[in-house]
C-alpha cells in the first residue's frame, strides 16, 4: 500500500495489528497488545467505579458524582427498556456497557489499541449476548418464545411471510450488532490516521489536516460514547424480547 | 504490511490468525471486568444511592415533623395570648367593679353626713329662732312694761303679757 502511493507513507492499518508485547507469534495465551489495552479497560472502569465510589460520600465528590450517574444511567437504561424484571440482569448489561465504553475511549488516545475495532471481539460480544438471550426465552417461555415471530396482530395471511422476515431479521442481529461497533472504531480511527498522514505530507499546508483531525477527533469523542450506548441499549431491546417475546 | 501482502488481508480485523488471542483475552477482561463490578462496585455505588435516598427521606420526614411541632408553638402562643388578655380583661373589669362599689359606699357616707349635717344646722336654726322669737316676746314685754309704767299707767302683769302675747302671734 506505502509504495503506491508514492511520497506517501500512510498506513492507516497499522494501528489494528495483534502484535505480542515481548515479540515473537501470536498464540492463543500470548499477552498483545489486545492483552494490554483489555487490562487498561478493566483498569480505566475500575478507577471510575471503586476508587472514585470509595468515599461512599452522602455528598459526592465529583469522581463518586460520575460513577453514581454510570450506574443511574444504566440502570434507567435496563430498566425503562427492556423492564422492571431486566434488573436482575444489570450487572451483566453495565459490564459490557463498562468495556465498550472505557475500550473505545481508551482507544482514542495517540497510538492506543482499540479493541472493539476488531471484528472478532465485537462478534464474540454481540453473539454473547444473542445466545444469552435466546437461550432465556426458551427457558422462560419455552416454545411460546417463538410467539415473537408470529405477529398475531397482522392479517392470518401475512403472517408465514411476516414469520420469515422476523426470522431472518432476528439473526441478522447479531452481525449488525457486532459490525456496526467494529465498523465505527475501524473508520474513525483509519480516517483520523490518514489525516494525520497528510499532515506531514503537506508540509508548510501541515495545519489543514490537522484542524481536520482536530474536529474529526471530536466527532470521534461522540461516536466512542455513542456506540458504546448504542450497543448496550440493542442489549437492553433484545432483553426485553427475551422477556417479553408477546408483541 | 509484509505479512498482509503474503497473506493476501488488507485488514489486521480479518486476519483470523489472531482471532484465538483476541477471544481468549476478551473472555478474560469480562470475567474480571464483571467480578470487580458485580462485587466490588455496583454494591458500593447502590449502598450509597440507597443510603442518600434514605437519609433524604428521613430528613423530610424530620422536617414535616418539625414544621408539625412549629405549627403547635404557634398555636399555643396564640391560645396564650387569647387567654392573657381575657385574664388582662377579667382583672379590669374586676378592679372596675371594686373601686365602683368603693365609690358608692363613699358617696352613701358623704351623703348621710351630709344629711346629718343639714339637719344639725336646721335645728340650731329653729332654736335661734324659737329663741329669739321668746326674747322679742320678753323685751315687748318689758318694753310695755316700761311704756305703761312711764305713761304712768297702771296695769297689771298679767293684762300686759296676755295682750303682747296676742300681738306677737298676729304680727309675727
Amino acid at each position: 500500500m506505502a509504495n503506491e502511493s508514492g511520497g506517501f507513507n500512510i498506513r492507516p492499518m497499522d494501528q489494528f495489528e495483534v502484535k505480542a508485547l515481548f515479540g515473537g507469534d501470536v498464540s492463543w495465551y500470548t499477552p498483545t497488545n489486545v492483552t494490554l489495552w483489555m487490562a487498561l479497560t478493566i483498569v480505566a472502569a475500575s478507577i471510575l467505579m471503586v476508587y472514585g465510589a470509595r468515599g461512599r460520600a452522602l455528598v459526592p465528590t465529583r469522581a463518586q458524582s460520575a460513577a453514581e450517574l454510570a450506574y443511574g444511567f444504566v440502570y434507567k437504561m435496563v430498566e425503562d427498556v427492556a423492564g422492571r424484571d431486566a434488573v436482575r440482569f444489570f450487572p451483566h448489561i453495565f459490564t459490557l456497557f463498562m468495556f465498550v465504553l472505557f475500550a473505545n475511549l481508551l482507544g482514542l488516545i495517540p497510538f492506543a489499541f482499540t479493541t472493539t475495532s476488531h471484528i472478532a471481539v465485537t462478534a464474540v460480544l454481540a453473539f454473547t449476548v444473542f445466545l444469552t438471550v435466546t437461550a432465556l426465552g426458551f427457558i422462560l417461555h419455552g416454545a411460546k418464545f417463538l410467539g415473537l415471530f408470529w405477529v398475531s396482530s397482522a392479517p392470518l395471511a401475512l403472517r408465514p411471510i411476516l414469520a420469515v422476515i422476523e426470522l431472518i431479521s432476528y439473526f441478522a442481529r447479531p452481525i449488525s450488532h457486532s459490525i456496526r461497533l467494529a465498523g465505527a472504531m475501524m473508520a474513525g480511527h483509519a480516517v483520523a490516521k490518514v489525516f494525520a498522514g497528510f499532515a506531514g505530507a503537506l508540509g508548510a499546508a501541515f495545519f489543514v489536516p490537522v484542524l481536520a483531525v482536530t474536529a474529526l477527533y471530536a466527532l470521534e469523542l461522540l461516536v466512542a460514547v455513542i456506540q458504546a450506548y448504542v450497543f448496550t441499549i440493542l442489549t437492553c431491546v433484545y432483553l426485553r424480547d427475551a422477556l417479553h417475546p408477546s408483541h | 504490511m509484509a505479512d498482509d501482502a503474503a497473506n493476501g488481508v488488507g485488514m489486521p480485523q480479518l486476519d483470523l490468525s489472531t482471532f484465538s488471542n483476541q477471544i481468549f483475552w476478551l473472555i478474560v477482561t469480562l470475567f474480571v471486568l464483571y467480578y470487580v463490578m458485580s462485587r466490588i462496585a455496583l454494591p458500593r455505588v447502590a449502598a450509597v444511592l440507597a443510603d442518600r435516598r434514605g437519609t433524604i427521606t428521613s430528613d423530610i420526614s424530620a422536617a414535616e415533623e418539625y414544621k408539625l411541632k412549629a405549627q403547635e408553638a404557634e398555636d399555643a402562643y396564640h391560645k396564650a395570648r387569647a387567654d392573657a388578655r381575657a385574664e388582662a380583661n377579667r382583672i379590669v373589669e374586676a378592679a372596675k367593679a371594686e373601686m365602683q362599689a368603693q365609690l358608692d359606699t363613699e358617696i352613701a357616707k358623704a351623703d348621710a353626713e351630709i344629711a346629718a349635717r343639714t339637719a344639725e344646722s336646721e335645728r340650731r336654726i329653729r332654736d335661734i329662732r324659737d329663741r329669739s322669737i321668746e326674747m322679742v316676746s320678753e323685751v315687748s314685754k318689758d318694753t310695755a312694761k316700761e311704756i305703761l309704767t312711764s305713761f304712768g299707767a297702771k296695769a297689771d302683769a298679767r293684762s300686759v303679757n296676755a295682750a303682747v302675747d296676742a300681738r306677737l302671734k298676729g304680727g309675727l
